[in-house]
């Protein structure tokens, strides 16, 4: 095995323990239903009978009590962080021995190209994560979707390493792909904000069933809702541009710069899809529901691009082997 | 009369909504998908043909809805367009109104600055240095004087830069369709085997309405050379062609001339073969075996309308497998390491000149008769066929095949393209702000900032905006 499978292994064993942790949180962390229960009830042996009645919290209000009284737990969230950070670490070794094994940019089939936009979809979340303690929770999405998309990379994707085949030989090639995977990684975790956000404000709406009870344990509505914008107005550009250079280079490599190649078709999609989500949030007539919504669309075509298309269709996107 | 224009004048303004905008772009979207679903004639008319057989009842109601063309279908065109109009009508009030804004000056102070989102007091006059700001000083019969000042209009050029900057697009594309011009071909090493630049010597030439066949520039291709390297596992590291005295173009790397691009898309071998019929009459061809797969295993045939004096009853033809690294009935490399070429031959119809333009890269065996073994040949060996004639394969050549294009359209697009990237981040991160001052005849002083769009470091702007700076002596004439 080369050493980057080595890496391999221990960034998605990395993720898994990251996301155990992670659901831990949600389940024993200070802020967990567990958790409180836990802390009432001892209140309520100390306050006596009466107060049952008249004072107890709702088991859904947000916790009135320091987190402070249950040590036990609050050490889940920190330890779900660092171990991202190794994991991540793992992530860039992984990614960097295979950079120079090959001699060249890590994008040049699948499972580099996976490996790369995960990478970098994970320096973004621990930026933010640094730069914002109210959205760490957020992580748990984040490393689900990693340990999937890095899994899938390792078992499925992996072939070793090959140098380009000529049709990747280009400047556009680093130009190209490199900002298709930026605005991906920036996508992705857009994505997870507004997952966040939907799931926070269904629950603020009262909505108690699916996913939508975690809502208590979120950061804030709004917060999330920012965030995701932010990010999609950032990725956006850059896929623009991405998809733009993506079209200079397809002129000089086959001839034309748009043919309705089935991934030239996904990526047309997911830009009117993101195009719209920056359309809704600015109407103030369309609910910031219905807008992140469409950022989940929108995701759900970058995905549909990147596996589906790869897989299920031949186009001329196909040399990178799948 | 009325009620009509009412109804138009309602219409134009649903249309130009934000809403009809965003359902436009969705239905824009979810219109694509079935482009990358159902195979595309564009893309090549095998597929298309092959869907037809598999579902004969579906694909004919498909194909009347335009659905193996999806990109040029009416349909399509009805969505994209009415989003153009949408567009426009969008565009233009908005251009108006920011032109307006730009030569109008900052409006007047609000009565109430401590109602706005940012608000500050000052014990004396301040002099604050606007710098970067529109701003316009007035000053009031009361004999308070107020500073209006303002930034970020280039949020709203950018959108509006951005918006037209589609329309660049569209009418650049649009401009390639009409005016554009592309074909195919093979082109076999040899100074025997000239490529020039005529309709008919296309194998699928595509004009534009506006194109005429006479509008196609002169020039000729001759294959000199054709390099190909691969790795010992028969992937490939490089391909380059040599044309008309040392010309060099490879992917990637087009060969521009004037008036047309030529594209190297694919390459492989042409099989050289002499045949000698039972009379002792002897043709040769060279034919391209165009089929081929990675390891270049690649299929062919060889036709011979001549043969047996040209009757179309006793004309020859062989289909043909061949495999340069010959290993069983596969190929273990591309490179011709052990050569091998395996034919079946026919006898009867080709159909060559039955007047009907066939594809002559495989044979049409319903009027033939097989004719003989099929057998596998190394270079230089001959094969007999039942009636005592010869094939002798002789050797090969490499072909290459290309792509030769014009698209007048292609800097129009990219002039749009450009300018919807410049466009685009003035757009989404521009702010547009402002900030007004007065100044009290009592002494005092108050200012407020509003921004217009969401922009959540405005009070630190605001804060250092409204910081006095200067440290001259109050001036309040100034
Ligand atoms: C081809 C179709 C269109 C595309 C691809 C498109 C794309 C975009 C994008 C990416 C933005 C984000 C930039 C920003 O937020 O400032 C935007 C903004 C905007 N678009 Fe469009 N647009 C289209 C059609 C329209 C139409 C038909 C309208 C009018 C109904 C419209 C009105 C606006 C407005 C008002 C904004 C500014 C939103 C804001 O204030 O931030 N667009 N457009």
């Amino acid at each position: 095995m080369a050493i980057d499978g080595v890496f391999l292994t221990l960034t998605v064993s990395g993720y898994m323990v990251a996301m155990l942790l992670h659901a831990a949180d949600f389940a024993f962390g200070p802020q967990s239903h567990v958790a409180r229960a836990a802390v009432r009830e001892r209140e309520l042996v100390g306050a006596g009978g009466p107060a049952v009645v008249e004072g107890a919290p709702h088991p859904y209000a947000a916790p009135e009590v320091e987190p402070s009284s249950e040590p036990r737990s609050r050490w889940l969230l920190p330890a779900a962080l660092i171990v991202t950070v190794v994991a991540g670490a793992a992530h860039l070794a992984t990614v960097l021995a295979r950079s120079l094994e090959a001699g060249r940019m890590p994008w040049g089939n699948m499972y580099e190209y996976v490996m790369t936009g995960t990478l970098l979809a994970t320096a973004i979340w621990l930026f933010m994560a640094v730069k914002k303690p109210g959205v760490r929770h957020l992580g748990l999405f984040l490393v689900l979707t990693q340990v999937l998309l890095t899994g899938v990379a390792g078992i499925v994707l992996r072939k070793p390493v090959a140098p380009l085949v000529p049709a990747l030989d280009s400047v556009w090639y680093v130009v190209h792909v490199g900002s298709i995977i930026t605005a991906t990684g920036l996508f992705l975790v857009g994505f997870a904000a507004s997952v966040m956000y939907l799931i926070r404000s269904g629950y603020d709406a009262g909505k108690r069933t699916w996913f939508y009870p975690y809502g208590r344990l979120l950061a804030n509505a709004e917060t999330a809702e920012r965030l995701s914008f932010r990010l999609h107005a950032l990725a956006f550009p850059i896929w623009t541009f991405g998809v733009a250079a993506g079209a200079v280079w397809a002129e000089a490599a086959w001839g034309r710069y748009w043919g309705w190649d089935p991934k030239e078709v996904w990526a047309f999609i997911s830009w009117v899809i993101y195009a719209g989500y920056l359309h809704a949030r600015a109407t103030p007539s369309v609910s910031k529901r219905t807008a992140a919504w469409i950022a989940v669309i929108g995701w759900l075509t970058m995905m549909m691009n990147l596996f589906g298309v790869n897989i299920f269709f031949t186009g001329l996107h196909s040399y990178g082997g799948v | 009369m009325k009620p009509a224009l009412a109804f138009l004048r309602n219409s134009w303004r649903q249309l130009t909504s934000m809403r009809t905008a965003l359902v436009l772009l969705f239905l824009l979207a979810i219109g694509a998908i079935p482009g990358s679903i159902l195979p595309q004639r564009r893309l090549g008319e095998t597929p298309v043909q092959q869907y037809f057989i598999e579902n004969p009842k579906l694909a004919p109601v498909l194909d009347q809805l335009g659905f193996f063309d999806v990109y040029a279908a009416p349909w399509f065109a009805a969505i994209y367009l009415l989003l153009f109009t949408s567009l426009v009508g969008c565009v233009l009030p908005r251009l108006r109104d920011h032109v307006r804004a730009l030569i109008k000056t900052p409006p007047e102070a609000p009565k109430r600055l401590e109602r706005l989102p940012q608000h500050t007091v000052y014990g004396t006059h301040p002099t604050l240095d606007f710098k970067g700001w529109r701003k316009v000083r007035r000053e009031h019969p009361d004999g308070s004087v107020t500073i209006s000042a303002e930034k970020g209009y280039l949020k709203e050029t950018g959108n509006l830069l951005f918006h037209s900057s589609l329309l660049v697009i569209l009418a650049g594309v649009a401009i390639g369709a009409q005016w554009g011009w592309n074909g195919q071909r093979i082109l076999i090493e040899g100074a025997d085997k000239p490529f020039c630049n005529v309709l008919y010597q296309y194998d699928r030439p595509v004009l534009g309405p506006y194109v005429s066949a006479s509008d196609l520039p002169p020039f000729c291709l001759e294959l000199e050379d054709f390099q190909a390297s691969y790795l010992e596992n028969g992937q490939a590291t490089s391909f380059e062609a040599t044309v008309n005295g040392g010309q060099k173009f490879r992917v990637n790397h087009p060969l521009r001339l004037d008036g047309a691009n030529v594209y190297l898309l694919g390459h492989g071998y042409a099989i050289e073969a002499r045949y000698t019929d039972a009379a002792g009459r002897v043709q040769q061809v060279t034919a391209a075996f165009p089929d081929n797969n990675d390891m270049m295993a690649s299929i062919g045939v060889l036709l011979f309308p001549d043969a047996n004096g040209g009757d179309p009853k006793n004309q020859i033809g062989f289909e043909g497998i061949y495999l340069p690294t010959a290993e069983g009935a596969s190929s273990l490399h591309p490179e011709e390491r052990n050569p091998r070429l395996t034919l079946i031959p026919w006898k009867g119809d080709i159909g060559l000149d039955a007047g009907i333009p066939q594809n002559v890269y495989v044979l049409d065996t319903k009027r033939m008769t097989p004719f003989g073994e099929r057998k596998t040949l190394k270079k230089g060996e001959t094969q007999t066929l039942p009636d005592g004639s010869k094939l002798e394969f002789l050797g090969t050549r490499s072909f290459i095949a290309i792509s030769v294009r014009h698209d007048p359209g292609e800097p129009i697009v990219l002039t749009g393209a450009v300018l919807l990237l410049v466009g685009l981040p003035l757009s989404l991160y521009g702010k547009r702000r402002r900030v007004w001052l007065r100044l009290h005849p009592d002494g005092t002083a108050e200012a407020g900032g509003l921004p217009k769009t969401d922009y959540p470091g405005f009070a630190d702007e605001f804060e250092k905006v409204t910081r006095w700076q200067s440290t001259e002596s109050f001036s309040p004439s100034r």
